[in-house]
């Protein structure tokens, strides 16, 4: 909001409205002028109607590179309507609390207008009822069809049939470098962008090259306090390998990970720790650090910390899709989608949220910029785009994206991700022996794969 | 909570009792009085609880309209076999552990002390105190940052103590209970306290003076005169602490939100993520109506434990 200077009116000046409103508040007749319209939350709650008529209220789970990214959106939303007042956006923890909050919100029948969801959460959400479907109508009010947006993104964003989601993004994992110290190590090509990397011997090799040039490590990630992380890393991994399968199938009512596969996987994640290629504990804020400061070659993370990257002042940095180190290329991913909530809307209110969610589309490059692979065409077609660095070096990940596999209890930040990432977690750190992590993480699931579905 | 009410006794037996009449116009107007907390504890204690006890009994979804079908104990005995729920209710009594002793003990410890500070005792009361006064978001923040793994204060303090790769605290399974338990006690130290220095208030000077004419040492006054004196504090203080470490909720899912895993998930935290984010309100009601069983036994036990100690006074 600084970046636009509020004009005179708006800024509380002395207006005769204003003057006739204090003078009630003070002459004790304040009730009055909080139940007038003027959105006091008490009385909208009290008469149930809307807290602010005429304004979008929004829900999001953006925080660090994102959450600076959105600001930017949301004031361009703003300039577009021509007031501060047209939108209502709040940004909440990520993971499991935010998606209890738009569920509980939404049960009591006080859900925001418009909410973004992982698209593996977000059929859970409609499962539960708790999504006003995406139809063709509906799209239509914002001049949108559903070909408009990457095939993939959309099928993932229907439930049985009917599409509850409108795909932002798709953000997969990626390998980002330290040009440097890859300089350094002789890894990058003679274009000064990374030279490929295939196959097991030679990422090792490369890491040891980056160990070497950098003093530290040849390759960062979290393996503390970033549940999801871990589970990303092993997810990128295991799905490259030939024979894996998926840790959960049927909506997860069975558990049928490749224990024999996962063992190995895991065991050669923790050998690169055992070779001093990779630190055993660290934190997200930690790993980048190693990396941004020249202690390491490599971070490893979702390409979303592509914000923070670009904040560091003389990091000459790159990114890249995680190579593939077994028998195909594979990355870990979700997309990031709009919701309506399932609520009592008028035409007015449906149109202006989905005018809404069309502003933020069309402002797709902005958000492109922050490392996310666009899912709306008319962005990811873009000369614009195809242009942008480093980001369109991996856009090709959307294609072969792994998604957590779908179950009540599965998807971004989920249950699911915790119980498995904070085993695989504890591997790296050298807590836990792969062959034990993995009869945990099974144990686990199969207590998630007996209970009842509750959707 | 000073049990110094023997001498407002007498008075309350001296009122003259009225006829009939007036008892039943003052029992009225008692009613009246208690009715406001009255249809709260109604409305937000036992109704509620009621309908925690049936909807134990359904396999109630949030997400669904009604209590859902009749499924009679199964709640309970899928959590009778379920790991998750056994390890959240070891993990409330090893919070217990870790925090009740300390929480007894060091506010007993500095009571004593900030009580026979010749000077400043209110800053040493206000020191400990504050902490208290804080909402457990804000403690949660401050000891986050202090255990962040590498870049933390106790990482570095660890450093300076020659540590290569220091632990990360909440990052490892074992010791992320201790983490929140040390977070704990700081922040909570001063409710205790406070009413440690309340006793402390009600024992007569003239018996530290007498004990002291007679050579007792400090130690011995404290051994023989103010812990046994205090024994009724204490009870109290043991009780409330007790319930209160089982009740934990806030700082883990603040600080740890259960993990690493579910290796700090505790009781409450297990119900919550059962009924609100998993949705199932069901089987979160069994396993709340468990940990009240829980709760419950505990104050019986301590009821009886005092009436023992009474009689043998």
């Amino acid at each position: 909001m600084n970046s636009h200077p509020p004009t005179p009116r708006a800024r509380g000046a002395l207006s005769r409205r204003n003057l006739l409103r204090g003078g009630l508040a003070a002459g004790g007749l304040g009730a009055v002028a909080a139940t007038s319209g003027c959105g006091s939350p008490l009385a909208a709650g009290l008469a149930g109607t809307q807290l602010n008529p005429g304004t979008v209220t929004f829900w999001n789970l953006f925080g660090g590179g994102d959450g600076a990214r959105l600001q930017l959106m949301l004031d361009e939303y703003r300039r577009q309507q021509g007031s501060t007042e047209s939108l209502q956006a709040a940004t909440f923890a990520w993971g499991n609390p935010y998606y209890t909050k738009v569920s509980l919100a939404t049960l009591g029948n006080k859900p925001p207008d418009v909410a973004v969801a992982h698209l593996t959460r977000a059929s859970n959400l409609a499962a539960a009822g708790l999504l006003a479907p995406i139809t063709d109508d509906v799209l239509a009010l914002a001049g949108l069809a559903s070909s408009d947006f990457n095939e993939r993104a959309w099928e993932a964003s229907k439930f049985e049939g009917q599409a509850y989601a409108i795909p932002l993004d798709t953000h997969p994992w990626v390998l980002f470098f330290n040009a440097d110290v890859c300089q350094a190590a002789g890894l990058l090509g003679p274009d000064g962008e990374l030279a490929p990397i295939e196959g097991l011997e030679a990422w090792e090799a490369a890491l040891t090259a980056g160990k070497e040039a950098s003093g530290g490590f040849g390759a960062t990630t979290a393996t503390v306090a970033d549940d999801s992380n871990n589970w990303r890393f092993f997810n990128t991994v295991y799905s490259q390998r030939e024979g894996n399968t998926p840790l959960i199938d049927d909506e997860g009512l069975s558990v049928t990970m490749n224990d024999e596969l996962a063992v190995d996987t895991l065991a050669t994640m923790r050998s690169w720790v055992e070779k001093g290629l990779m630190p055993a504990t660290v934190d997200t804020p930690g790993a980048e650090t190693l990396m941004f400061t020249g202690k390491s070659a490599f971070f490893m993370n979702g390409e979303w910390e592509v914000t923070t990257a670009q904040s560091i002042e003389g990091l000459n940095f790159g990114m890249t899709a995680f190579p593939t180190l077994f028998d195909r290329p594979a990355a870990h991913a979700d997309s990031h989608a709009f919701v309506l909530p399932r609520m009592e809307r008028d035409d007015a209110q449906l149109e202006r949220a989905m005018g809404f969610v069309k502003s933020l589309l069309d402002q797709g490059m902005t958000w492109a910029e922050g490392g996310h692979i666009p899912t709306y065409l008319p962005t990811f077609e873009s000369s614009e785009y195809q242009q942008l660095e480093p980001m369109s070096n991996y856009a090709d990940a959307a294609s072969y994206a792994s998604y957590d596999p779908p179950a009540w209890y599965s998807g971004s930040g989920s249950n699911f991700e915790t119980v498995t990432g904070a085993t695989i977690g504890l591997v790296q750190q050298g807590l836990t022996k792969p062959a034990d992590a993995v009869a945990g993480i099974r144990a686990a699931l199969e207590n998630y794969a007996k209970t009842a579905n509750p959707l | 909570m000073s049990a110094q009410t023997v001498g407002a006794q007498p008075a309350v037996t001296n009122v003259p009792r009225g006829d009939e009449g007036q008892t039943g116009g003052r029992q009225r107007s008692a009613w009246l009085f208690i009715a406001p907390f009255g249809f709260f504890y109604v409305c937000f204690l036992l109704g509620p609880s009621l309908y925690m006890f049936v909807a134990s009994f359904f396999d109630t979804s949030i997400v669904k309209n009604g209590l859902g079908n009749f499924i009679g104990l199964e709640n309970y005995s899928a959590l009778m076999q379920s790991r998750d729920f056994w390890s959240s209710m070891w993990h409330t009594l090893q919070f217990t552990i870790y925090t009740v002793p300390p929480l007894v003990i060091l506010s007993f410890v500095f009571a004593v002390l900030a009580n026979r500070m010749p000077r400043g005792s209110t800053f040493w009361r206000l020191a400990f105190f504050t902490p208290y006064i804080l909402p457990s978001a804000a403690i949660s923040l401050i000891w986050v940052f202090i255990f962040t793994a590498d870049t933390g204060l106790w990482a570095t303090v660890q450093k300076w103590l020659g540590s290569e790769a220091p632990t990360p605290v909440l990052g490892t399974p074992s010791l992320a209970m201790v983490g929140v338990a040390i977070a704990t006690i700081w922040w909570t130290i001063g409710f205790n306290f406070i009413l440690y220095l309340a006793g402390l208030q009600d024992i007569p000077r003239e018996l530290y003076e007498a004990a002291a004419i007679d050579g007792a040492t400090p130690w011995q006054q404290i051994r023989h005169l103010t812990i046994p004196l205090l024994s009724r504090t204490t009870t109290l203080v043991l009780l409330l602490q007790i319930i209160a470490s089982l009740k934990i909720f806030d700082q883990v899912y603040l600080m740890t939100s259960g993990g690493p895993g579910t290796s700090t998930e505790t009781a409450l935290v297990f119900i919550t993520k059962t009924g609100f984010t998993d949705f199932r309100i069901g089987a979160a009601a069994a396993a709340s109506f468990l940990l009240f069983v829980v709760i419950v036994a505990i104050a019986v036990i301590r009821q009886l434990a005092e009436r023992a100690q009474q009689k043998g006074a």
